[in-house]
């Protein structure tokens, strides 16, 4: 049976983690690469196996599940470790581990002058056994502990490279504001705890519909607390700021944590807990709202940045918030099939990034890219690839079924309504806009730098398999209008409910036109503003309300400022008065006072037999004269 | 037959001896001497068994002081060896000179 080798799934990268951080200083770089990306390699291969079986035969209760053994026992609390794989499930860990496994194998080539070379697969194999514990957890426990691992494997490879200091200051930025998010999700498990006294998701969530009221406070609270932790890990507002940052890691890095799989975790934990924010309409709608203001935010900074890696990061920052817009909206299935679609091409986008880069020697900087249409040609296509996907081009790429089918439901569904739909559609063009930006001044005009170095092949495959699976992997889900296959939403409504529509609504074709429209007029925009007439670019820039506007965008809407002064600056001033410890001086008071009490009796203990004498006979007297007294 | 003494008479003398003996303690720089002292100390305690016995003519006074006598007797058997052990050692039975602690 296939369920009994689910637990090799994580196994396989743990035993890579395992040799690497105990023997990586003595093994060979061969060995460190083949056990870094074969342990990941084989988690694939058996994912892959394994979700065959799945979907050929379908078990009657929708998952596999193995039980491993009992985590602790505390009177009725008893978490197990429980594998469980579900369709959900099953969609995130054949991207954990068939991306991880493509970005492993480019990093074999990426990172091969690199000292720590070990240090980086040890780090890259937790992080994947981490996510892989994350999205097969049975309860929520065991679920906190990928969550956990996922964070702190995010920390330990943003700061990679920690000689320089920025990169550190980077790695500590996501570990706090994640923090933020993540303690509010331990009291939203606590909560759930204290009322249906257990963890376990399909316990919780069997009992949820019956236990607790539609619209009630418990509810909403619960639903709000988990949502405030994945706003933190998906890098939502108003948590959004350290994604950008965290771009001081590796492209690998990026690709594998800060686009395809970590900062998705969110998505996964709303839709795993869908039950709970079905019964609260606030929370749903929150969640909406913050996926739609996100998405539009996001897309100005990524218009202004000129480092191609924040653009980038900008830009998952602003699908993350389409992913949970279609969350909001109910359109469940919609946002796994973005998350998706969104890892396929944003881990190429990165990689390719990457290796224009490393080609650039190490120039992140776009506009003194350029020209490296004809330099580096399988970069190129790859990445044309992956930009198309992003910015949504009709029928050929992946992205647009994806996006497509949010932005109808931002429409049709019935949490929908014109504001959310303007709001995505707008944001549709702003990502086309960008997208076709950053490629015409990267690929096309002249070249401003030198090509150093050249891509290997371990590096330009991974990046054809994803630019593969970017233009076709949307073809699983058509639209119902256009060919109407649903191969991917039949799988997830195993798991999730289906997106109830308004009723009357017609004219799918219309918006689908609209969103075409959308598109191409992005790309023309951006077209005519960065390489027909870069002049008028230049001459809009020095205009005063627009410089003004640009810097703002540039900042990412000055959420960093408002932190620094609103947070940072009073913990730092609290920190610098209390910098000798208030609390600490009574202890230190008492310590000081026992050594001033010995100085003074040690003068007593002279040696001389006379005085100790005197001091019995005159403590004899005293003790007497006391009792005669009394 | 003698007329008894009066008790308090006999305490008189008895706490009178201790003093001696405690004084004698405190101001010898003789080591030898102020083992003399606490054998008159344990003497003065003796006596006051005694006069205490004949007193309530009980017979525990005089088995105190037996005990008290045995107990004198193997203290200052023990007490001249390590005397003698400490004028070999330090060529003086001076107690301000054996001390070694600078407290």
């Amino acid at each position: 049976m296939m369920d009994h080798l689910l637990w090799l799934i994580p196994a396989f990268p743990l035993v890579g983690f395992i040799l690497l951080a105990l023997w990586g200083k003595h093994l060979s770089r061969f060995w460190t690469a083949i056990i870094g990306a074969g342990s990941v390699s084989l988690s694939a291969i058996l994912t892959l196996f394994i979700g065959l079986n799945f979907l050929s035969s379908t078990p009657a209760d929708g998952h596999y599940s193995q039980t491993l053994w009992t985590w602790f026992e505390v009177a009725t609390f008893i978490p197990k470790i429980t594998l469980y794989l579900d369709a959900l499930s099953l969609v995130f860990v054949f991207v954990i581990t068939f991306i991880g496994a493509l970005i492993h194998i480019y990093s074999v080539a990426f990172m091969a002058a690199d000292k720590d070379y070990a240090r980086f697969f040890a780090c890259m194999n937790l992080f994947v056994v981490s996510m892989l514990l994350l999205v097969l957890a049975d309860n929520l426990l065991l679920l906190y502990l990928g969550w956990e691992g996922v964070g702190l494997c995010s920390y330990l490879l943003i700061g990679f490279w920690y000689e320089n200091p920025s990169n550190g200051y980077a790695a500590r930025k996501a570990f706090i504001i994640t923090r933020i998010g993540d303690t509010a999700m331990a009291i939203g498990l606590f909560v759930l705890f204290y009322q249906f006294g257990t963890l376990s998701i399909p316990d919780i969530l069997a009992l949820t519909p019956t236990t607790w009221h539609e619209g009630a406070t418990i509810t909403t609270v619960t639903a709000l607390l988990l949502l405030a932790g994945g706003v933190g890990k998906s890098a939502q507002l108003p948590l959004q700021t350290w994604l950008p940052d965290a771009m001081a890691g590796p492209s690998p890095v990026s690709a594998l944590i800060h686009a395809a799989t970590m900062v998705t975790a969110g998505v996964y934990l709303v839709a795993r807990m869908h039950v709970i924010f079905q019964l609260s309409p606030i929370a749903q709608m929150v969640v909406a709202g913050i996926g739609a203001a996100t998405l539009l935010i996001a897309g100005f900074s990524a218009l202004t940045q000129y480092d191609i890696k924040r653009v980038l990061a900008y830009s998952t920052i602003s699908q993350i918030g389409y992913m949970f817009l279609a969350l909001g909206l109910g359109a469940w299935t919609a946002a796994i099939f973005h998350f998706m679609i969104h890892a396929f091409f944003k881990a190429l986008l990165f990689l390719a990034a990457g290796a224009v880069i490393e080609a650039l020697n190490h120039e992140h900087n776009m506009f003194r890219m350029g020209g490296l249409k004809s330099k580096l040609p399988v970069i190129f296509w790859t990445f044309l690839v992956g930009s198309a996907s992003l910015a949504a081009l009709p029928i050929i790429s992946a992205g647009f079924y994806s996006k497509d089918q949010i932005l109808w439901y931002a429409w049709a569904s019935e949490h929908g309504n014109t504001t959310l739909w303007l709001i995505a559609l707008f944001g549709a063009f702003l990502t086309a806009v960008y997208t076709t930006r950053m490629l015409l001044l990267t690929f096309w005009g002249d070249a401003k730098t030198a090509v150093s170095h050249y891509p290997s092949k371990l590096m330009t495959i991974p990046l054809a398999i994803l630019a593969f699976f970017s233009l076709f992997a949307g073809f699983i889900e058509l639209p119902h209008n256009f060919g109407h296959l649903t191969l991917f939403s039949d799988l997830l409504h195993q798991v999730l409910p289906e997106t109830i529509l308004k009723a009357g609504i017609h004219g799918e074709l219309l918006f689908q036109l609209l969103a075409m429209l959308v598109t191409f007029g992005g790309i023309y925009m951006a077209y005519i503003l960065w390489y027909r007439k870069p002049q008028l670019t230049e001459k809009l820039k020095q205009s005063a309300p627009l410089i003004h506007l640009y810097r703002f965008w540039f900042s990412g809407w000055g959420f960093d400022q408002v932190y620094q002064v609103l947070l940072v600056k009073p913990v730092v001033f609290i920190a610098s008065i209390n910098k000798n410890d208030v609390i600490d001086k009574f202890y230190q008071g008492i310590a000081i006072l026992m050594v001033r009490l010995n100085r003074a009796l040690s003068f007593t203990q002279s040696g001389s037999l006379r005085w100790y004498i005197i001091g019995l006979v005159v403590g004899a007297i005293l003790i007497l004269s006391i009792q005669v007294i009394l | 037959m003698n007329t008894p003494i009066a008790i308090e008479i006999v305490m008189l003398l008895a706490g009178l001896l201790f003093v001696l003996g405690i004084v004698g303690v405190i101001i010898r720089k003789n080591i030898i001497f102020m083992l003399l002292s606490v054998e008159i100390m344990l003497n003065a305690a003796g006596l006051a068994f005694i006069a205490a016995g004949s007193r309530w003519a009980q017979p525990d006074g005089q088995v105190m002081f037996i005990f008290i006598l045995a107990m004198a007797a193997a203290e200052v058997s023990v007490g001249l060896a390590l005397i003698l052990r400490i004028y070999h050692q330090h060529r003086s039975l001076d107690i301000d000179k054996l001390k070694e602690m600078k407290g």
